[in-house]
């Protein structure tokens, strides 16, 4: 038993000589554009304001937000706070602040409506707050569309409608590809939705791959064949990992490309004056013109040593005005009920397209499906979309028939279930 | 001859002497409890004492996550922490041989692991076979005289220097559909190709990259066997006017063989791990044509969205035991090798 003691706390001393000091507040934060500059200036201002607390930002890659920090929280470390997307899936790790944050009523008003997609289920947890909304949809290479002669479809065109107009332009233009969307299940997930899929079962979990996911995954797997769709992006890896195919569109070799509302800040930057582009919404199929929800949220780590601090740091970050700030020079969609009710935003940009792009996002909001609206928040959304991509890669890549794939898809998804123990 | 002139010698000897004195100290000072113990315990005992440290070390680092992976290889669920996994027993194992054709992936469960094993196996084979060739050829046409020959050495040496990340996207950036090898073939006329999203291109490039990447140190060795053959057997072949391609099957690749069996083992138990500059190159793609056994154990146990450490360490085992038979192989190869000393 003397001998368990001391190992215990010579492993103890190990693990806690390498933890944050007191007062400090490690964030583990990733960029999809100019969002980590403006984070390290918010958190510069806030220890000017509360110079007793030490924020560290750590910036990493999106791929260690995705494949190492699970892995950290589920061994019981970790940052203090992180930036995630795998919001629900996650949800068991983060930090209760409901007893640590100065007004939790304040959390529940402004934050409350999305507080679902960030806590276990039933509980009334306050984890973090999403920095941003985002929406998935379309952007169209209009200089291209332009110099073929093919009219842009307009908001309620179809994906046959667009798949038809691209290529036109892409076989005039002598681009690679006519469309491409990015190698991602939530990506997909959207003209899935569009198609009528419903993948959430009666008793919660996961249903098999019903009528709509399969119309839209045998249509998609033939455009690809026949060169509408870029093939790249989804054969380029094994496994649910992620690709965008956003250089493409900036490099101006496709005519349209489907990804989401955080790309504006992005194209902005690296496309600037070389064409002319147009955010599109999501084109519609026969079931709605949907994009899927979605977006990062900043959530506090219940391994944390320091959760006053947290709590401190994070109700300065959920402050109205900093939210505004944040999504004024970040050019996201704010989260913020009080920020959105008030209106008025002011982009910090001087491109019409990005401005014009953004207002396109909002208005196509509207048109989410109640489907789409139930997805972030549903426990099992990440195990479905890792088991299309995995398997509609293989697909692409001539490994798999249409019948297998779906047989596969639903196999996968089962046996992750059982795995949970669920 | 002149003496050294008296006293000269003096201050040199008294230098080093204050030099050693804290290192005589010090040995003094550990030669009084090592000789009580070496009285204590023998000769024998001194060896263990002696090991202890190094032994203490491998059995923490190397021995014990060994034998948790074995304890996981043998747990359910996707908890991390052992304590909250349940015991299965066998269940992993008979998950990844649950297979109506071994030789169809498709028909098995776990289609990804026999995928990779069959990837693996394929991988192993081509890129071995190729490796040792170029290898050997290379060691040939270094061991020759030519001009500015320790440069050419360098040259080959270079790419073993490198990371393997540096190695993948260095290749991912000439490869790639508007990269410099399709830039060059476009100048010149030619039709540019997809390689990394064609599968039999992406395996190709996986193997040649590896075989680029690793090749210099194989070589290395072998040049090494190559200069230490006596020249005097070259010598008495070209007396005897011996063609050239009979000098090297009967005397250079005898006299190499035990170099070139030693090569042969390295490469295979380091082909059978592939892992890095590949997953950097192709990502395991197009598909999973060029996913082997380590990115399958990675993507099971870490990255993929509910993991299972479970089926990863019964992965990694089974793994673990082919590289078993394999260094066995380069220990008994090393054996029958070793020059048989003191016997006179």
């Amino acid at each position: 038993m003397q001998t368990k003691s001391i190992i215990a706390g010579l492993a103890l001393a190990l693990l806690t000589s390498t933890a944050a000091s007191a007062g400090d507040v490690r964030v583990m934060w990733y960029s999809d554009g100019v969002e980590g500059e403006v984070m390290k200036d918010l958190v510069d201002r806030f220890m000017k304001e509360n110079p007793g607390i030490n924020v560290i930002l750590d910036n990493v890659a999106y791929s260690v937000i995705k494949e190492q920090l699970p892995v950290q929280l589920e061994a019981g470390n970790g940052p203090d706070v992180a930036r995630v997307t795998a919001i629900k899936d996650l949800a068991k790790h983060w930090l209760d602040l409901r007893p640590l944050v100065k007004d939790p009523a304040y959390w529940d008003e402004n934050f409350g409506d999305k507080a679902d997609w960030m806590r276990p289920d039933g509980s009334d947890q306050i984890s973090g707050f999403m920095t941003q909304l985002t929406l998935t949809g379309g952007f169209a290479n209009k200089t291209l569309f332009e110099q073929a002669g093919v009219e842009m479809p307009g908001p309620e065109a179809t994906w046959e409608e667009w798949a038809a107009a691209s290529k036109q332009v892409a076989d005039s233009q002598q681009v690679p590809f006519a469309m491409a969307i990015d190698r991602s299940g939530h990506r997909i997930t959207a003209p899935m939705l569009s198609y009528g899929v419903n993948y959430i079962g009666e008793d919660g979990k996961p249903a098999p791959l019903d009528q709509g996911a399969k119309d839209f995954l045998t249509q998609f797997v033939n455009w690809t064949e026949e060169g509408v769709f870029a093939k790249d992006v989804w054969v380029s890896a094994a496994g649910n990992t992620y690709r965008a195919a956003a250089e493409d569109f900036i490099n101006g070799q496709l005519a349209f490309y489907y990804s989401g509302s955080w790309q504006v800040a992005n194209l902005t930057t690296k496309i600037g004056n070389n064409f002319d582009w147009v955010a599109t919404g999501s084109p519609c199929g026969p079931a709605a013109c949907t994009g899927m929800p979605g977006g990062a949220a900043l959530v506090a780590v219940k391994y944390t040593k320091n959760p006053e601090e947290v709590a401190t740091f994070m109700d300065w970050m959920a402050r109205e005005e900093i939210v505004r700030e944040f999504s004024e020079r970040t050019l996201f969609l704010p989260a913020h009920k009080g920020v959105v009710e008030k209106g008025g935003l002011n982009f910090q940009t001087d491109n019409e397209q990005a401005k014009a792009a953004l207002g396109t996002f909002v208005e196509a909001s509207k048109a989410t499906s109640e489907t789409a609206l139930k997805l972030p928040a549903w426990r099992w959304a990440d195990t479905v979309y890792a088991a299309i991509v995995t398997r509609v890669g293989q697909t692409l890549a001539g490994e798999l028939s249409l019948e297998d794939t779906f047989a596969r898809i639903d196999a996968d998804i089962a046996q992750k279930v059982k795995d949970a123990g669920l | 001859m002149t003496p050294p002139a008296a006293g000269s010698p003096a201050p040199s000897r008294s230098f080093a002497s204050i030099l050693l004195a804290p290192v005589k100290l010090v040995m003094g000072i550990i030669d009084v409890p090592l000789r009580a113990l070496q009285k204590a315990t023998g000769i024998s005992g001194m060896a263990i004492f002696f090991l202890a440290p190094n032994m203490l070390i491998f059995g923490i680092f190397v021995l014990l996550p060994l034998a948790i992976n074995f304890v996981y290889s043998m747990t359910g669920g996707t908890a991390f922490f052992l304590a909250d996994r349940t015991f299965i027993g066998l269940d992993q194992y008979d998950r990844l041989f649950e297979c109506s054709n071994y030789l169809d992936p498709m028909s098995c469960q776990e289609d990804a692991f026999w995928t990779a094993v069959g990837n693996t196996g394929w991988f192993v084979v081509l890129q071995v076979t190729l490796m040792i060739l170029v290898a050997l050829g290379t060691a040939l046409i270094l061991n020759r005289k030519l001009r500015a020959r320790s440069f050419w050495r360098a040259v080959f040496f270079f790419p073993v220097l490198l990371s393997p990340v540096v190695v993948g996207l260095i290749w991912k950036w000439i490869l790639q559909r508007q990269g410099l090898l399709n830039f060059a073939l476009f100048e010149m006329g030619i039709e540019p190709h997809n390689w990394l999203t064609d599968r039999t291109w992406a395996f190709v490039a996986a193997v040649g990259v590896s075989i680029w990447a690793h090749m210099g140190f194989y070589a290395l060795i072998l040049l090494a066997g190559l200069q230490a053959i006596p020249k005097d057997l070259y010598e008495a072949a070209e007396m005897d006017g011996t063609k050239a391609s009979r000098v090297f099957w009967r005397i250079t690749l005898p006299l190499l063989a035990p170099n070139l069996l030693v090569v042969v083992v390295l490469a295979l138990i380091k082909a059978v791990q592939v892992f890095d500059e590949v997953y950097v190159l192709t990502g395991g793609g197009p598909g999973t044509s060029t996913m082997f056994l380590t990115q399958y154990i990675y993507e099971t146990g870490f990255a993929s969205q509910l993991r299972n450490p479970g089926l990863a360490a019964a992965a990694s085992i089974l793994m673990g035991l082919v590289l078993v038979v394999l260094t066995l192989l380069q220990l008994g190869i090393g054996r029958k090798t070793e020059p048989k000393g003191g016997k006179k």
